[in-house]
């Protein structure tokens, strides 16, 4: 497989960090920035990982079941993650979950049919003292309120389109 | 930088008094305020001059179990042939916890200061930060001071011209609680599913690679210049007996006031909610209140006037745990309350034993029937039964995590239980639907 230089050279890095003959520990690490740019944890890239890492595929491939952030299908290009767990249910994540999923007409882990979003809802992301919060992508956004949460998604939307 | 929330007159800044400094993140900044004076003094410092320093601070695990710091480091046998690691949990994902971010984010450097002076009193050479997936713009700013670091000279192969080799790295987790845990955290860095190990050895023994480990939380290895600098009497004097120096509470739910507030160990609880917090909106009255973090067992309103250390909480039969302090009010269903911290163990639990993996996934049906409306009398023992079959019977403490909370949640709350048994609908839910009219 062919990545991105950046992408390229976050593999070279992370394969001299690990004391020598513990490359298999850059495995997470390499989906997740790899799954960053390719949209999903692919077969191909399962190999591609277990190649350069120096290990079998299927030792790379037990461990994508495990870490919830790792995707086998692709997300959306915009990954909404609404945390509902105990700081923010208590502020109302819940109903802000509620509304994403109208909003986007979308339920959980599903992607719109134009692949611009998904959606998630996640355990605690740690803004617990500024919930609700939501995170998409890799960006927080704290004291999320059904309107705050329209917004985000509408400027999306039309940066999208213009 | 701007701050999540507004500071309190209250705070004792110590580990935070950088937040909010322009550019504190950077390596000037820290510099100008005492930075890496701390690693100077060390250098000059016997391992076990650094250590007794540690253990004089009375400074106590901040990642929730609350073990003595100094002890910890202690127990890495130094003379083994074997290479040495320093690793940093920030995999900060206990519910209703959010410090170790703003720590990384506005202080890197006395984090990257705090595992070096671990990293000279252990005799290691090498340094893993394993930060949560979900705080990647965390990883960029730790990766941009450790790379500063190196541009000065204070990592590398002769770190401050000392001779001593010490590196630092991050590494990225990608979404899993149970990373947490000290050792299935270094069976997810060693590029496995994050699975715990059978203790003992403990990592100080066979960690990382096989090899003497530390694992500390961020907040302890932020600790750590300070005490080094300033002494560890200076730190323990700002705590309560054997519960040394501040502490980063997270004040979360029903306050006026939420956010991260840095207040000496042994603050009264009453005067945080009220005091730091602002109180409890809308004037309601406080129901309840879980002390460290969603695996502790919660208080009720009326055991709330206690002082925040661990031995003290722990006395209330609870736990200081992770500070993660969640505020509920009287319109709280404790029900749902627990149901959704349940649906977070049962999601995170990793199967590898037993009672938890199927304590926790039978816990979140019977409450969920429960909370629907669907439960039967026999539910309430039953959930209380399988808890307290769960605990101290796993692998790690996971199980407990679950088992603590919902069994506190029976006992002190089992009224509101019973409220929702014959077929009533949720008595909070009514009520939020009337006050919404």
């Amino acid at each position: 497989m062919t990545f991105s230089p950046e992408l390229e050279a976050k593999f070279a890095k992370l394969l001299t960090i690990y004391p020598e003959g513990r490359q298999r520990s850059a495995i997470v690490p390499m989906l997740l920035y790899a799954q960053d740019e390719v949209g999903a944890v692919t077969t191909e890239l399962i190999e591609e990982v277990a190649k350069r890492v120096g290990v079998q595929p299927l030792t790379v491939d037990e461990t994508v079941g495990y870490y919830s952030m790792l995707h086998r299908r692709p997300m959306g290009r915009y990954h909404v993650q609404v945390c509902t767990n105990i700081s923010c249910l208590l502020v109302g994540g819940e109903q802000l979950y509620d509304h994403a999923k109208k909003k986007l007409g979308i339920g959980n882990k599903e992607v719109t049919p134009d692949g611009l979003f998904s959606l998630e809802e996640v355990e605690c992301m740690g803004a617990c003292s500024w919930a609700p919060a939501v995170e998409i992508n890799y960006d927080f956004h704290h004291f999320v309120t059904p309107e705050k949460l329209d917004k985000l998604i509408d400027d999306i939307r039309r940066a999208r389109v213009s | 930088m701007p701050l999540y929330n507004e500071p309190s007159p209250l705070e004792v800044k110590v580990l935070s008094r950088r937040f909010g400094m322009a550019n504190s993140a950077s390596i000037d900044t820290y510099l100008a305020t005492d930075g890496y004076a701390a690693i100077r003094k060390a250098l000059e410092m016997t391992p076990e001059q650094i250590i007794d320093e540690v253990k004089a601070s009375a400074l106590r695990g901040r990642g929730g179990a609350g073990f003595p710091t100094g002890m910890k480091w202690s127990f890495v046998p130094r003379n083994s042939p074997k290479p040495k690691y320093v690793i940093c949990n920030a995999d900060e994902s206990e519910p209703g916890t959010c410090k170790d971010r703003l720590l990384m984010e506005y202080d890197p450097h006395q984090l990257i200061e705090g595992m070096m002076i671990c990293g000279r009193a252990i005799g290691s050479n090498a340094g893993y930060i394993y930060i949560r997936g979900e705080y990647r713009y965390l990883i960029e700013i730790m990766d941009r001071a450790i790379d500063e670091a190196y541009g000065r000279g204070f990592l590398g192969d002769n770190a401050l011209g000392s001779g001593w080799k010490f590196d630092v790295r991050t590494h990225s987790g990608a979404g899993a609680y149970e990373c947490g845990e000290e050792s299935a955290l270094l069976d997810s860095l060693e590029g496995k599913r994050g699975i715990p190990r059978l203790k003992p050895p403990f990592p100080a023994v066979v960690g990382a690679w096989s090899c003497p480990t530390v694992v500390n939380n961020v907040e302890s290895y932020s600790a750590v210049p300070f005490i080094i600098r300033d002494g560890g009497a200076a730190f323990a004097a700002l705590g309560t007996p054997k519960n040394g120096g501040t502490r980063l509470f997270c004040l979360s739910g029903h306050v006026n006031k939420p956010g991260v507030y840095e207040l000496p160990m042994g603050f009264n609880l009453l005067r945080m909610i009220d005091e730091v917090g602002g109180g409890i909106p809308g004037g309601k009255k406080l129901k309840a209140v879980i002390p460290g973090g969603s695996s502790c067992p919660v208080l009720k309103a009326d055991e709330c006037d206690l002082a925040m250390d661990f031995d003290t909480v722990a006395k209330a039969k609870s736990m200081l745990g992770s500070g993660g302090v969640i505020v509920m009010d009287e319109d709280t269903c404790m029900v749902k309350a627990m149901l959704r911290i349940m649906r977070f163990y049962a999601h995170e639990s990793c199967g590898w034993c037993i009672p938890c993996r199927e304590g926790t996934t039978w816990l979140r049906k019977v409450l969920t029937r429960m909370h629907d409306g669907a439960g039967v009398r026999g539910d309430i023992d039953l959930m209380y039964d399988v808890a307290r079959n769960m605990l101290g019977r796993t692998f790690c403490a996971l199980g407990d995590a679950a088992a603590m909370p919902m069994m506190s949640f029976v006992e002190k709350f089992r009224d509101e239980f019973e409220a929702h048994l014959d077929g009533r609908p949720c008595p909070y839910e009514h009520a939020h639907e009337l006050a919404a009219v």
